[in-house]
C-alpha cells in the first residue's frame, strides 16, 4: 500500500537529526514537524525571517505580526530569533542550515529539480526555493510518484524548468525512497512502501536506478 | 535638523511621488507591510510604477489596491500565488512581471543599499533565472551575476521610531523592510508607536536613522491575517 501523505512526513523526520537546523517547504514538508522525535532537538527556520519556529497559536491569540514562510500564524519559543530576509537568506546559502525538505513537480536521475513553474500555467513565483537548493547541506525532496494522469515525474532529465541542477539527495515519495546523491552517483533504490513491488515501482518510474 | 515626523502618509510622501518611478515596499505576505503608505499611493493616483515586493499583496489589501487602479506597470517579486487579479493583469499582458528568488530579491536590495554594484550567488545557476546572466567558475562551482537594486523612493513598515528616525521591528513583520530602508533615494516609513528620542535602547535598533528621511504615526492599521491557523487548547 502506497504511503499517506503522513507517512511520507514521517519518514521524511527519519533525516533529522539532533541538533539540526531544519526548513520545511509547504506541504507535505510542513507536516515533517508533527514528527519530530521525542527528545530531539531541532530547530526550524522559516525564511521570512525566523529560527526557532513553534506551534499554531491558541484560539483566540493570533499575532499578524509572527508568520510562517506559508503565511500561516505560528508561536515563538524560547530559543526563537527574528531577522531580515536578508540575514535569513544569508544563512541558507551560506550552508548554515543543514536540511531542506522540499515539494516536487518533477526530479531527475542526474539529481535535478523542477518545482515552480510548469510554462503554459500561471506562474506563482519560486519564492525562496532556488536558494534553499543552492545553500542547503542536505535537500530532500517528498512528491507523489507519478502526476494525476500516471505519467512519471522521478525521470531521467526534468522536462519542465528547473528550480537547480544536481541538487537532490533523497526523494522520497508515495511508493519508495530513493538515493539520488545529487546525480553524482547511479540512483539507488533504498526502500518500499508496505506491499509497494519492486515492479510497480519501475512501471512508474522513468528514471533509471538500481535496486537491492 | 529639520523634523522627519509628518502627521500622516500623505504629508509624508508629499513631493516624493511621480509617474514612472521605482518604489520598494516592505513587508511578506501581508506581514510587515506600510499599508498606511500603500493607501495614500493609491490616493495621490500616481501611476506607471515600478513596484519592488516580495510578494503582490491579495485581492484588495496591500499592493492588491494598486493593481485595481492600474497604478503598477511592472512588479519584481518572488511569489505572487495570492492574487487573482494580478493573474488577469499579467496574462492580459497589462502587467509586466520579473521573478526574482527571494534570497536574491533580499541580497540584491541589500547589496544596492551598500553600494554594491552586482554579487555572485549560486541560487539560479542552469535555471531560467540565469539566462541571458554571466556565469562565472569560483573554486569549481558555478555562480551567476545580479546586480544591486535601488528605488527612487522605499516605502517601511516599523513598529515603533522614534524622532531622528531609529526603526525597530516585531517578529516577522521585520523581513524586507530593513534592506528596503537602505536602498531608497527617499525612504518613508510608518509607524505603529513614535517614542521621544532617547526613549529607545541604543543597543536595539534595527534600522538607525540615517535611512529614514520622513517617518509618522499611521492612524490605523488593520494588520490583515492570510492564514489564520491556529490550535485548541487542551481541556486541563
Amino acid at each position: 500500500m502506497a504511503w499517506t501523505r503522513d507517512q511520507m512526513a514521517a519518514r521524511a523526520a527519519r533525516e533529522l537529526k539532533d541538533g539540526f537546523y531544519v526548513n520545511l517547504g509547504i506541504g507535505i514538508p510542513t507536516l515533517v514537524a508533527n514528527h519530530i522525535p521525542a527528545g530531539m532537538d531541532v530547530t526550524l527556520q522559516s525564511e521570512n525571517g525566523m529560527l526557532g519556529m513553534g506551534p499554531f497559536p491558541f484560539e483566540g491569540e493570533a499575532d499578524p505580526d509572527l508568520i510562517n514562510a506559508g503565511k500561516q500564524t505560528i508561536t515563538e519559543l524560547s530559543a526563537s530569533s527574528y531577522f531580515s530576509s536578508a540575514d535569513s537568506f544569508a544563512m541558507i546559502r551560506g550552508g548554515h542550515i543543514a536540511l531542506s525538505i522540499l515539494g516536487g513537480l518533477q526530479v531527475g536521475q542526474n539529481g535535478d529539480l523542477a518545482n515552480w513553474m510548469v510554462p503554459g500555467k500561471m506562474v506563482k513565483g519560486m519564492g525562496g526555493a532556488m536558494d534553499l537548493v543552492a545553500g542547503v547541506g542536505r535537500v530532500v525532496v517528498a512528491m507523489d510518484h507519478v502526476e494525476k494522469t500516471g505519467a512519471p515525474k522521478f525521470l531521467p532529465a526534468c522536462s519542465l524548468p528547473l528550480t537547480g541542477r544536481g541538487v537532490v539527495d533523497l526523494l522520497i515519495t508515495d511508493l519508495a525512497v530513493f538515493d539520488v546523491n545529487r546525480g553524482k552517483s547511479p540512483v539507488r533504490l533504498l526502500e518500499l512502501a508496505p506491499d509497494v513491488t519492486l515492479d510497480e515501482v519501475r512501471a512508474k518510474t522513468s528514471a533509471a536506478f538500481e535496486a537491492g | 535638523m529639520a523634523s522627519k515626523i509628518a502627521t500622516n502618509a500623505a504629508e509624508a510622501l508629499d513631493g516624493l511621488l511621480f509617474d514612472g518611478m521605482t518604489i520598494m515596499s516592505g513587508g511578506f505576505g501581508l506581514c510587515g507591510i506600510p499599508e498606511n503608505l500603500i493607501a495614500a499611493l493609491r490616493e495621490h493616483g500616481v501611476k506607471d510604477l515600478t513596484v519592488i515586493s516580495n510578494n503582490a499583496g491579495v485581492d484588495g489589501f496591500g499592493l492588491g489596491v494598486l493593481l485595481e487602479t492600474g497604478q503598477i506597470r511592472k512588479m519584481i517579486a518572488s511569489y505572487v500565488g495570492e492574487n487573482k487579479l494580478f493573474e488577469q493583469l499579467y496574462l492580459s499582458g497589462r502587467l509586466e512581471l520579473e521573478f526574482n528568488p527571494q534570497g536574491t530579491l533580499a541580497e540584491r536590495i541589500r547589496a544596492g543599499g551598500a553600494g554594491v554594484a552586482a554579487f555572485y550567488t549560486r541560487t539560479g545557476v542552469g535555471t531560467p533565472v540565469a539566462e541571458g546572466k554571466e556565469v562565472r567558475d569560483f573554486d569549481g562551482e558555478l555562480y551567476v551575476m545580479e546586480r544591486g537594486l535601488t528605488a527612487d523612493l522605499a516605502l517601511v513598515k516599523a513598529h515603533t521610531a522614534d524622532a531622528a528616525g531609529n526603526l525597530v521591528y516585531r517578529k516577522t513583520a521585520r523581513n524586507f523592510n530593513p534592506m528596503m530602508a537602505t536602498a531608497g533615494r527617499k525612504t518613508v516609513a510608518e509607524v505603529e508607536v513614535l517614542v521621544e528620542t532617547g526613549a529607545l535602547d541604543h543597543d536595539h535598533i534595527h534600522t538607525p536613522g540615517i535611512y529614514v528621511d520622513r517617518l509618522f504615526k499611521g492612524v490605523s492599521f488593520e494588520k490583515r491575517i492570510e492564514q489564520l491557523t491556529t490550535r485548541k487548547r487542551e481541556n486541563a
